[in-house]
């Protein structure tokens, strides 16, 4: 369980990073956190001849919420920051919720946020809720850069937009309209585990009735998956057990999760169906 | 650790082999430590096998069992999901950094003494470390952030209990005993 031989270089600035990406001489990879990379190197599954660390880049370690409103998280910024910052709790308190479920505090003391997302583990918690929330990514190459949307960023397991010469410099997430409800729910053997099924809710009310509803899924598919036939069942219908069990009843329809050795595909389903209960019930009490 | 002056030297690698070196320089157990690692080195084995501080333990190399626990810049993290290179410049402390044979132990060491929080020991240095840093907080933390914390690390012996008691313990002689909820 020791990592094969590679190089390592730890660059000051970002386009010395993306230089030594582009370099098609060797097979480079970017190192954030490395909580995902690492035990993948340490298990040989990941063999590249550059390591790339990209945390000693100044520029990439910031935090914080820009003229439009919208939260700006930086490439090496820890998802322990993340979710200790009063802004980001005050203001996105669904991606506070989902980070703080994300492995133990003492992986979340390296891993980062933007790392999370590129790696893209299907059952990860961050890209159903940066799908959840219209999140959008800049990607930079030697050369420029470009903004990619959430819902063209995840295209399958572990694989995204970005390119092996790219580097994720940030996300960036809009603000959430005032009053709305939210709610992020997951089922885990254990606390920490990789989810079996996760759930992201956003709801806004309109009087008793649901004006706006997101929900989005994670660890059922290879991306992150939206239901929107659920949230046509919800909206323009007073919330009530009527509407929620037309939602679940689209849910179970419409999923088609994996079966695994952490549980069968219609355990998943059936609890895709019984954390929507759940999570719609929450996020509506926190609508205003 | 060392008498005299200037950094300790850590010992040679053992075998070289054709790939990247880096020079790094740290602090471990407010020592400074300077040692020529391969990029590939983990910063467990650069603690273990290079500076002979075998306290940390290495028990699943995958981050998932909590043993190799250290703090890095007094925040609890992997040394197993950590390289020694990224580790350059960070302040790590290890289970050898508090209290030594024959000094007094330290309040985490004396709960974890007097509550029995462990039994074979190999996953203790962890548990340890991870309780020295919530001794170490601003203000004490809730009995669901200890949860939290706790869920990083697997103990197959204790059954977590007394594991709890100790951290209890710990935190009521850093912060006051805790007001009844």
């Amino acid at each position: 369980m020791k990592p094969g031989p590679f190089d390592y270089i730890a660059p000051a600035a970002l386009p010395e990073a993306l230089r030594l990406l582009s370099d098609t001489e060797r097979d480079g990879k970017v190192l954030a956190g490395g909580q995902s990379l690492i035990p993948m190197l340490n298990m040989r599954l990941a063999r590249p001849e550059l390591l790339v660390d990209i945390t000693r880049i100044p520029e990439l370690d910031r935090l914080g919420v820009d003229a439009d409103g919208a939260l700006r998280i930086g490439a090496s910024v820890r998802q322990s920051t993340v979710a200790a910052d009063p802004a980001v709790r005050a203001g996105w308190p669904l991606l506070a919720a989902a980070v703080e479920r994300i492995g133990h505090p003492q992986i979340r003391n390296r891993g980062t946020v933007c790392g999370s997302l590129v790696h893209h583990d299907p059952a990860a918690e961050l890209p159903a809720v940066a799908l959840a929330l219209d999140a959008r990514f800049t990607v930079a190459r030697a050369g420029g850069s470009r903004t990619v949307p959430a819902g063209d960023f995840f295209r399958g397991t572990f694989t995204t937009d970005v390119e092996p010469e790219e580097i994720v410099t940030e996300a960036v997430v809009p603000p959430l309209r005032a009053g709305t409800g939210w709610a992020f729910r997951e089922l885990a053997q254990r606390r920490g585990d990789f989810a079996a099924v996760g759930l992201a809710v956003l709801l806004r009310a309109d009087g008793a009735a649901v004006g706006s509803a997101r929900l989005v899924y994670c660890g059922v598919g290879g991306t992150p998956v939206r239901v929107p036939e659920a949230e046509q069942a919800l909206v323009g219908r007073e919330f009530g057990a009527a509407s929620r069990s037309d939602a679940a009843r689209a849910v179970g329809a419409v999923l088609d999760p994996p079966g695994d050795v952490h549980a069968s595909a219609r355990w998943r389903r059936e609890a895709a169906e019984v954390l929507l209960a759940r999570a719609l019930t929450e996020a509506w009490e926190r609508t205003t | 650790m060392n008498v005299g002056t200037g950094p300790r030297r850590a010992q040679q690698p053992p075998l070289p082999e054709p790939t990247a070196w880096h020079e790094v320089s740290l602090t471990v157990n407010g020592e400074p430590v300077a040692a020529q690692v391969e990029s590939r080195l983990l910063l467990s084995d650069l603690l273990r096998q290079r500076l002979g501080l075998t306290g940390t333990h290495v028990g699943c190399e995958h981050g998932v069992c909590g043993a190799c626990t250290v703090l890095m810049d007094g925040v609890p993290v992997r040394s197993c999901l950590t390289l020694a290179v990224q580790a350059a410049g960070a302040d790590v402390r290890t289970v050898e950094g508090l209290a030594g044979d024959g000094e007094p132990l330290g309040p985490v060491q004396r709960a974890f003494h007097e509550q029995h929080g462990m039994q074979c020991g190999f996953c203790t240095p962890g548990f340890v470390m991870t309780c020295t840093a919530l001794t170490g907080r601003a203000e004490r933390p809730d009995e669901e952030t200890v949860a939290d914390e706790l869920s990083g690390h697997l103990c197959r012996c204790t059954g977590y209990q007394n594991i709890r008691a100790a951290v209890r313990q710990a935190l009521d002689e850093s912060f006051g005993p805790q007001e009844a909820e």
